[in-house]
């Protein structure tokens, strides 16, 4: 085990260095003049000389990308060319209101997905497995920004009782916090809940009908037990797969909610950066995302591994 | 010879049961309905998609206009009816893109197998660790944004999985004894990757570029609503929403008409891919990614 960690850290760290230089050349090498795109179409020649020379665009490129390297290896993330401040700062703050939604989402959909799987399975083809799939094909039917839109028009216009957007204070109650959290959460989650109700239904019916689940029944186990014990276990072991492929969705999704909700998370960040043509903090907060992403990833692979004895007993133990 | 073995190896394989549901047919006429309906949009606006009228903004649905008006006057009946255009030719030019990088990819790796697959796969699992929104935004973030520039970058996106999944049929179908007879007989890989694979591996790839169709959709209408798709003035429905974003409770209705749209063609997309996977896919795939 520790050595399947070790290889994949490893790994890791290639496809970042790899994603460093990639979004490197994207951002800075390949649609011709950065500093004319930062100054604008009208800028005068004084002005593009002057942001070539703050920002050393005309070193070579390999010496640009290693300088950026180099910086951001020690901690230091550069300037934000907008806000003028360092954007190490920003992210954090950044990255802390997005973690916060983004962990109350996928504990809703990880919770709520398993559980209507659940219960559509042990529903099987009566009117509530019914509802449950019409309900989670409306979620990956309707497009969460619309979703949202629609829940801002009828929470917090017509009744009134949710904030619009924004996130609360640090300093703010717990009520405040969550009442900011309330809608954008509802959006994600049902986004996101079909392929988890989906994995967990489907799998659910195949171990409801495999041989152990028959001799449990046999044996005179009761039914409880049965589906908690010996199918769920065995049944939640690809949903584990499909919420690590929700990762993806979510931090997707979570660009798109922060945006409808104006939710000052990383994905806001992000789109702001991309509005105002601000590189440095384009580069940043990418290299950022697909960070947390790789390691989300290789949280998910440990929990599957842990989860599912044929790899954990697969001479794998740790 | 040939035939015979191909014959032989079909007919052992599960033969599609031609279980066509419902649901399948809803689906397709309702895809049908609205493609033929982007197609002559033009004909069937009432007003031109982007002409302005200062007397009449924000005006409610009415007899005159149908689906009301948006900030600047213009009809969003016809304006939602031109949407249809960029995000049909989203959703299926993505897939489109996806398909004809991805198939070649997956079946070379399946087939030749060794370095060349080792390095497909490889740089595959580069494209896959960037999370699926990040690839386009990053491309988007510094160009400045157009329609086949997202289409482009959503085509990318879904690159990867098409490869894995044509490389495991490949892997699979390359085991038959009628690519073996292919082999003796002395095809080019070539030939045999296009004359013999192929038609065996597409069942499985057509429901999966089916279901790419409406994430593509979706994340097309993404981009656009984040300002990174079409661009205005001209009409397309991930925009609409988000330029109708500031006057939502003023004037719902400009959002209502391209949201609920978009909605059923998601929908009658999801709704024929469905149908399909059960149609060609007896096995019933289920991951969705």
């Amino acid at each position: 085990m520790g050595f399947y960690i070790a290889r994949r850290v490893a790994w890791i760290g290639l496809i970042l260095v790899i994603i460093s230089i990639l979004i490197f050349a994207i951002t800075q090498i390949m649609p011709g003049n950065v500093a004319r795109m930062i100054a604008g179409q009208f800028a005068t020649p004084d002005v593009i000389a002057a942001i070539e020379a703050k920002l050393r665009l005309n070193d070579p490129w390999p010496t640009q990308y290693l300088r950026w390297a180099r910086h951001v290896l020690a901690g230091d993330l550069g300037q934000s060319l907008i806000m003028e401040r360092p954007i190490g700062p920003m992210l954090r703050d950044a990255i802390g209101n997005s973690a916060r939604l983004a962990v109350v989402s996928f504990v809703l959909v990880t919770v709520l997905g398993i559980a209507l799987g659940l219960i559509a399975a042990i529903r099987h083809n009566t009117a509530v497995d019914h509802a449950i799939s019409v309900f989670t094909f409306l979620g990956i039917s309707v497009p969460e920004f619309f979703w949202g839109i629609v829940l801002i028009l009828v929470f917090a216009g017509y009744f009134g009782l949710l904030p619009s957007g924004g996130a609360a204070d640090p300093s703010a109650s717990l009520d405040t916090a969550i009442k900011h959290l309330v809608l954008p959460a509802a959006t994600l989650t049902f986004a996101l809940i079909a392929h988890v109700s989906r994995m967990t239904r489907s799998s659910m019916l195949e171990a409801l009908r495999s041989p152990y689940v028959l001799y449990a029944r046999a044996k005179g186990v009761p039914e409880r037990s049965i589906i908690v014990r010996h199918a769920l276990r065995n049944a939640l072991v690809p949903t584990i797969t499909v919420l690590a492929i929700d990762i993806g969705w979510l931090i997707g999704g979570i660009v798109v909610v922060e945006t409808v909700f104006s939710y000052p998370g990383l994905g806001r960040l992000l789109l702001f950066a991309i509005e105002r043509r601000d590189l440095p903090l384009i580069q940043a907060s990418i290299l950022v995302i697909a960070a947390i992403y790789c390691f989300a990833n290789l949280a998910a692979d440990l929990l599957y591994a842990y989860f599912n004895p044929r790899i954990r007993y697969g001479g794998a133990r740790s | 010879m040939a035939e015979l073995a191909a014959d032989g190896v079909m007919s052992s394989r599960p033969r599609h049961r031609s279980r066509i549901r419902p649901t399948l047919v809803v689906g397709a006429l309702v895809l049908l309905a609205i493609v033929v309906v982007a197609a002559i949009a033009p004909l069937i606006a009432p007003y031109p998609y982007d002409e302005m009228s200062i007397l009449s903004r924000l005006k409610p649905p009415s007899l005159e206009h149908w689906f009301g008006t948006d900030e600047y006057g213009r009809d969003v009946l016809s304006r939602t009816l031109i949407g249809a255009r960029p995000t049909l030719l989203m959703g299926f030019g993505a897939t489109a893109l996806s398909l004809l990088v991805g198939v070649p990819l997956g079946l070379m790796a399946g087939y030749r197998r060794g370095r060349i697959d080792e390095t497909i796969m490889r740089a595959m699992d580069v494209l896959m660790s960037f999370p699926p929104i990040l690839l386009g935004l990053l491309v988007l973030a510094v160009t400045a944004p157009a329609l086949w520039k997202a289409m482009l970058a959503v085509g990318i996106v879904y690159v990867p999985s098409i490869v894995r999944l044509a490389r495991s049929v490949t892997l699979e179908i390359a085991q038959e004894e009628f690519i073996l007879a292919a082999q003796a007989r002395g095809d080019s890989a070539l030939r045999i990757l296009w004359a013999e694979i192929l038609p065996n591996a597409w069942p499985p790839i057509a429901v999966e570029g089916s279901l790419r169709v409406t994430f593509a959709i979706l994340l097309g209408a993404a981009l656009s609503f984040l300002g990174l798709g079409a661009q205005p003035p001209s009409s397309d429905w991930g925009l609409m929403i988000s330029e109708a974003r500031a006057f939502i409770e003023k004037a719902p209705w400009i959002t209502l008409a391209p949201g609920l749209l978009m909605c059923i063609t998601v929908i009658a997309v999801n709704l024929l891919g469905d149908g399909l996977r059960e149609v060609l896919d007896p096995r019933m795939r289920l991951s969705r990614a």
